[in-house]
């Protein structure tokens, strides 16, 4: 155990004991670098520390409150960032060499308002390249380990989020998710994590993969500080002309304790087919604790389920073909040597890329290929739609769908070596970013063998609210708070 | 939907710029192909008279004023190019050979 115990803290517990003065925002900084230190060695999450930044910003933190200053809503709250965030002064690389070395010259949105409400930047954590991938083992790092069995991997693509978060190796970390890689990473440790709804919060400063499917938000280890975390970030911003002009509401009163009268849907196509028996006995407890506790079950179909899985993996490298043209070897990242110009481009992009960009890049290139848009393209935007009704016919009669958040829980390293099936395990997150909701994974219960397991809530646009309400009442009802991986030796 | 021939996938390699080895092409032909024909269902779904989605949510396109802001100096935005001569960035000349 730390000096501070903070690993065992919440926000709301850190930053009532730092204002209280029971505890520096130093002292709390200290022990999650230490931590890191001690354990990181065994998980591999992060993939740079920036310990004088994240000092530099718990002095200011100390030097606030004693001078009678009041203090933002995450003062003192250690934080670490997926690497698909830019961050001012500190390496970011989208886990690509094609970006090794870069040090951006600006902080994300998001980046800004963290640090604005106080908050401590730990550094940043590991990912599979770009975004794509759903085990870290695309990073073109290297793999971080689950830490609840280090023989199997965290999820992706926010895996070194997910691990960070449940070693306690800071207290929330963001991820980005643009078919699951918030909610399956979250799933697969045992931590919460939002996917907001599209454009609640704003992209400008992430590294964009597909920009009609993108969201950033939080990982933590209960639904209230996601929720704090996620009011911090919400909101339009300027720099992001994506990002909605809409209030944001109060995310920590939605946690009522109560579901009394909440129309929970349930979608019959996702608890049909190859759900594996314990995930699914562990679902069916947590339908009946919210029917315990007064919500009214209604079962619902979203008849266009099977086809989520084509139409996202046309559309993401459609737009992923298109965003990552920027990466040519001549503004910033790494550049191939060459003796023309189209060799240079070819060559960099060879040598910078990872498999699964390359593979990405290249379907995208083949569905947006003239001849053959109408086809791929246009087609998959076309049953996107067809998943938005399904989806606004479903919440006609509900209020919101629980299902599970992965098929499995987290596979063994090299258990998916070919890439489609890599791709089926996404199918349960994949429909939320197509239509663009909000949706959340929270920890419902675990595996005879000691695995988590992850409950999906989706919600209507905008009304995350109902994420946060439904959650609380199934991490309370799982009560797995206590419940922490054994790393550093010790428990 | 046809399974890609190696000609094919030579010519998008080059459309995406991305040099691919011998045994990347190889491969790209087996997993683009066997991906391509998993996705081959989407073509019997009846998509007639529906829109494409564009965009998630419906988007008020907000406006903001016109103003100028300097959001950043110059030896900043350079310092994360590959290759400089001062304030400018080198590349390979574009017509002819050479830099």
């Amino acid at each position: 155990m730390s000096a501070s115990g903070m690993e065992r803290w919440s926000i709301a517990e850190i930053t009532r004991r730092i204002a209280a003065g029971e505890v520096t925002a130093a002292q709390i900084t200290e022990d999650a670098l230490a931590r890191i230190e001690k354990i990181d060695g065994e998980l591999d999450a992060f993939l740079a520390v920036d310990a004088a930044g994240a000092r530099s910003a718990a002095a200011g933190v100390d030097l606030l409150r004693t001078a009678g200053v009041a203090l933002g809503p995450l003062a003192g709250v250690p934080i670490a960032l997926k690497d698909m965030i830019v961050t001012k002064g500190v390496a970011t690389t989208a886990g690509s060499k094609i970006l090794e070395g870069w040090i951006p010259p600006y902080d994300a949105t998001v980046v800004d308002r963290l640090k604005a409400a106080g908050a401590v930047i730990l550094g940043k954590v590991n990912c599979d390249e770009f975004g794509m991938g759903s085990s870290t083992e695309r990073s073109a790092y290297k793999p971080t380990k689950n830490p609840w069995d280090a023989t199997r991997v965290p999820g992706g693509s926010s895996g070194g989020s997910s691990a960070a978060v449940a070693a306690a190796l800071c207290t929330a970390s963001l991820g980005t998710d643009t078919g699951g890689s918030i909610r399956q990473p979250a799933a697969f440790c045992g931590v919460v994590g939002i996917k907001p709804t599209y454009g609640r919060v704003s992209r400008w400063g992430i590294v964009a993969f597909a920009s009609s499917l993108d969201q950033v938000g939080p990982l933590a280890r209960s639904v209230a500080d996601a929720a704090a975390v996620l009011q911090v970030i919400a909101g339009h911003d300027a720099h992001d002309s994506t990002s909605l002009v809409k209030d944001v509401p109060d995310f920590a009163a939605a946690i009522t304790g109560d579901v009394k009268g909440l129309r929970v849907g349930l979608p019959k196509e996702y608890f049909a087919g190859e759900l594996d028996a314990e995930v699914r006995a562990s679902l069916d407890a947590t339908i009946a604790a919210l029917k315990d506790g007064g919500a009214e079950l209604v079962e619902v179909s979203l008849p266009h389920t099977e086809l989520a899985l084509p139409a996202y993996y046309i559309v993401a490298p459609a737009e992923a073909s298109s965003n990552l043209a920027r990466y040519d070897g001549i503004r910033y990242g790494t550049r191939a040597e060459a003796s023309d110009l189209l060799e240079l481009y070819m060559k960099t992009r060879g040598a910078g890329f990872g498999p699964e960009v390359k593979r990405r890049i290249m379907l995208g290139t083949y569905a947006l290929r003239s001849g053959y848009y109408d086809a791929y393209y246009k087609k998959a935007q076309q049953i996107r739609a067809l998943i938005k009704r399904d989806f606004d016919e479903a919440f006609a009669k509900t209020d919101v769908l629980l299902t599970p958040t992965t098929p499995t829980p987290a596979f063994e390293f090299g258990a998916k070596s070919n890439p489609l099936e890599m791709y089926l395990g996404d199918i349960f997150t994949l429909a939320c970013n197509l239509a663009g909701l909000p949706g959340m994974s929270v920890p419902c219960g675990f595996t005879a063998g000691g695995l988590p397991i992850g409950a999906q809530l989706l919600g209507k646009p905008l009304d995350e609210a109902v994420l946060f309400r439904t959650g609380a009442v199934i991490e309370s009802a799982a009560a797995l708070g206590d419940r922490r991986p054994a790393l550093g030796g010790a428990a | 939907m046809p399974a890609l021939t190696r000609k094919e996938v030579e010519e998008i390699a080059l459309l995406a710029r991305l040099h691919l080895g011998e045994d990347e092409l190889a491969r790209m032909e087996t997993e683009l192909g066997a991906i391509l024909e998993h996705f081959s269902s989407i073509a019997a779904v009846s998509t007639e008279g529906v829109a494409p989605m564009t965009h998630a949510v419906p988007i008020e396109c907000p406006l903001r004023s016109d103003d100028v802001v300097t959001w950043t100096d110059a030896e900043q935005g350079l310092a994360g190019a590959p290759k400089r001569e001062g304030d400018l960035i080198v590349v390979p000349a574009v017509i002819g050979g050479g830099e």
